[in-house]
């Protein structure tokens, strides 16, 4: 895409984040549509465009009344609205719809009118991971992180200094789900989940949802709240078993999407002011930074620890608490561009003062898929 | 609880038989010479379909692992490795490590092992075990 050609004018949360027995998925997705809209002036006839993952964008479209001329339903896993982001970017500047409406919605504490978690027992990962006992996440992401320990020389103590500094960021932000601190002993000690995984290590599972709307630079300074521009796109997929990862101790897709959208920005990560890296468990933080070229391999972890990335420091990362102690309803992405879009707005509960350009860098599945956006404040 | 199983697929098929018989079968390609896994009919490195079936040694070395300790009901109550090995042929694959301990101390990352076979009635699961045990 022509950088800063695209901007989004519309983006919200649903009005509870959490536990939300009272709603289901699409409900979910209904409710943040629509704070979106308040948001950005608009109805849902106003919407020419819809994009979701999880739900059908056929079944959000209907469910609000949207009568779309493009349509994506895009689904690799928690990037996905990246991807959408992206698409829908491409979609604008070709002509094909002005005003996309992009949502996300999930039960994923509450389990109200959600789907199963299951894969065919005939496909690959079916086949070839499920008969080892694989059954969610903790058990999936984890797989590579021993090997990563040892190549690059980090500990247990590094991935646990992770989810230390982003409840230091949750206990900024009122609507965090965990918010008193924790220290690295608090990390080491909680319960084992799967060696060398401990739960303050994995992420939260809540209810939740969030959209976004977006239309071109022309018509975005007709909209009532600032635009918030985005300057640079990318994604990339590797593969749907984590087993079948290339390199155990880098994503070939963070590195494949995230070049892309630096070099469509024409920036390097020196140029950055606030960063979102998917942090469904404390290792990805990690891997984003050494994967996006903030860090030389090796050094992430003394980043971290030396406080670069926590309040006060040069890269504020995961200002939101994260998925590891904000929220994650399943598909995370949503909430890292919501929180890059707060930022660049200047109205974050943990707000980087000054920052002109903001990453959004979200991750699908078990490494398998990529997707980063990078926002403006600029004109 | 039964163990979950896999359903094998027409381009899978070798490779479940050869457990069945107690082989552990890879692909390789003709022309390019890679070899390869999980099974599919083409090379994923150079997309020939001139691929061809051959046992492996079954020789492999301990690349990475968790043990989890909130085992799946048919994986039984005690907590157990999920593994990834590095065959010697190169490819990896997932398994479970057996006959050791499941604790960090016995799992020790590049350690030799060696495959291992179990049947479940309709199918055949391939495991890996220390090459010295
Ligand atoms: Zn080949």
């Amino acid at each position: 895409m022509k950088p800063g050609s695209i901007a989004v004018v519309g983006a919200a949360e649903t009005t509870k984040l959490g536990k939300i027995p009272d709603m289901s998925v699409i409900g979910l997705h209904a409710d943040a549509a629509l704070n979106a809209m308040a948001d950005a002036g608009l109805k849902p006839s106003d919407i020419d465009g819809v994009a979701t993952a999880g739900a059908s964008p056929v079944e959000t479209a209907h469910y609000l009344g949207i009568t779309p001329t493009w349509v994506d339903g895009t689904s690799v896993g928690g990037c996905s609205f990246m991807l959408h982001v992206r698409h829908a970017a491409a979609a604008i500047n070709e002509g094909l719809c002005k005003t996309v409406l992009i949502t996300h919605g999930e039960s994923g504490r509450s389990r109200v009118g959600a789907g199963g978690f299951g894969r065919s027992p005939s496909s690959l990962m079916g086949q070839f991971e499920m008969p080892y006992g694989v059954t969610s996440p903790p058990t999936m992401f984890t797989v590579p992180v021993l090997r990563y320990l040892k190549a690059r020389g980090y500990t247990e103590e590094d991935l646990a200094m992770v989810s230390v500094i982003q409840r230091e960021w949750a206990a900024k932000n009122p609507r965090a789900s965990f918010k008193d601190p924790i220290t690295v002993d608090d990390v080491l000690n909680s319960p084992m989940i799967a060696w060398p995984f401990r739960m303050l290590m994995c992420c939260l599972v809540t209810d939740g949802g969030g959209a976004l709307i977006l239309t071109s630079r022309e018509r975005a300074k007709d909209f009532p709240k600032k635009p918030v521009y985005i300057i640079g796109t990318g994604e990339s997929v590797e593969t749907p078993m984590v087993s079948q990862m290339v390199d155990f101790t880098t994503s070939k897709a963070f590195r494949v999407s995230g070049k892309k959208a630096f070099d469509e920005a024409g920036i390097t990560p020196k140029d950055v002011d606030h960063l979102m890296i998917y942090d469904a468990f404390a290792h990805l933080p990690l891997y984003g930074l050494e994967d996006l070229g903030f860090c030389a391999p090796g050094e992430a972890g003394a980043f971290i620890r030396e406080r670069n990335t926590a309040p006060g420091g040069k890269l504020p990362l995961n200002t939101n608490g994260g998925g590891l102690s904000y929220m994650h309803s399943g598909m995370y992405g949503m909430y890292a561009l919501q929180e890059s879009v707060r930022q660049m707005r200047g109205i974050a509960p943990a707000q980087a003062q000054g920052a002109k350009i903001a990453v959004s860098h979200g991750v699908g599945g078990m490494f398998a898929a990529s997707g980063t956006i990078i926002f403006t404040n600029q004109d | 609880m039964d163990r979950t199983l896999p359903q094998p697929t027409p381009e899978t098929q070798h490779f479940w038989d050869g457990c069945a018989a107690g082989e552990l079968r890879l692909q390789r390609c003709v022309d390019c010479r890679e070899a390869y896994f999980p099974p599919r009919p083409l090379c994923p490195k150079c997309g020939s379909r001139a691929v061809e079936v051959f046992p492996a040694s079954g020789k492999a070395s301990l690349y990475s692992y968790v043990i989890n300790h909130r085992p799946r009901p048919d994986m039984g109550t005690a907590p157990h490795s999920i593994a990834v090995v590095a065959l010697e042929e190169g490819p990896r694959m997932m398994t479970n490590i057996v006959d050791c301990p499941q604790t960090p101390e016995a799992l020790q990352l590049d350690m030799p092992l060696k495959v291992t076979f179990q049947n479940f009635g309709a199918i055949t699961l391939p495991f890996f075990k220390p090459a010295e045990a």
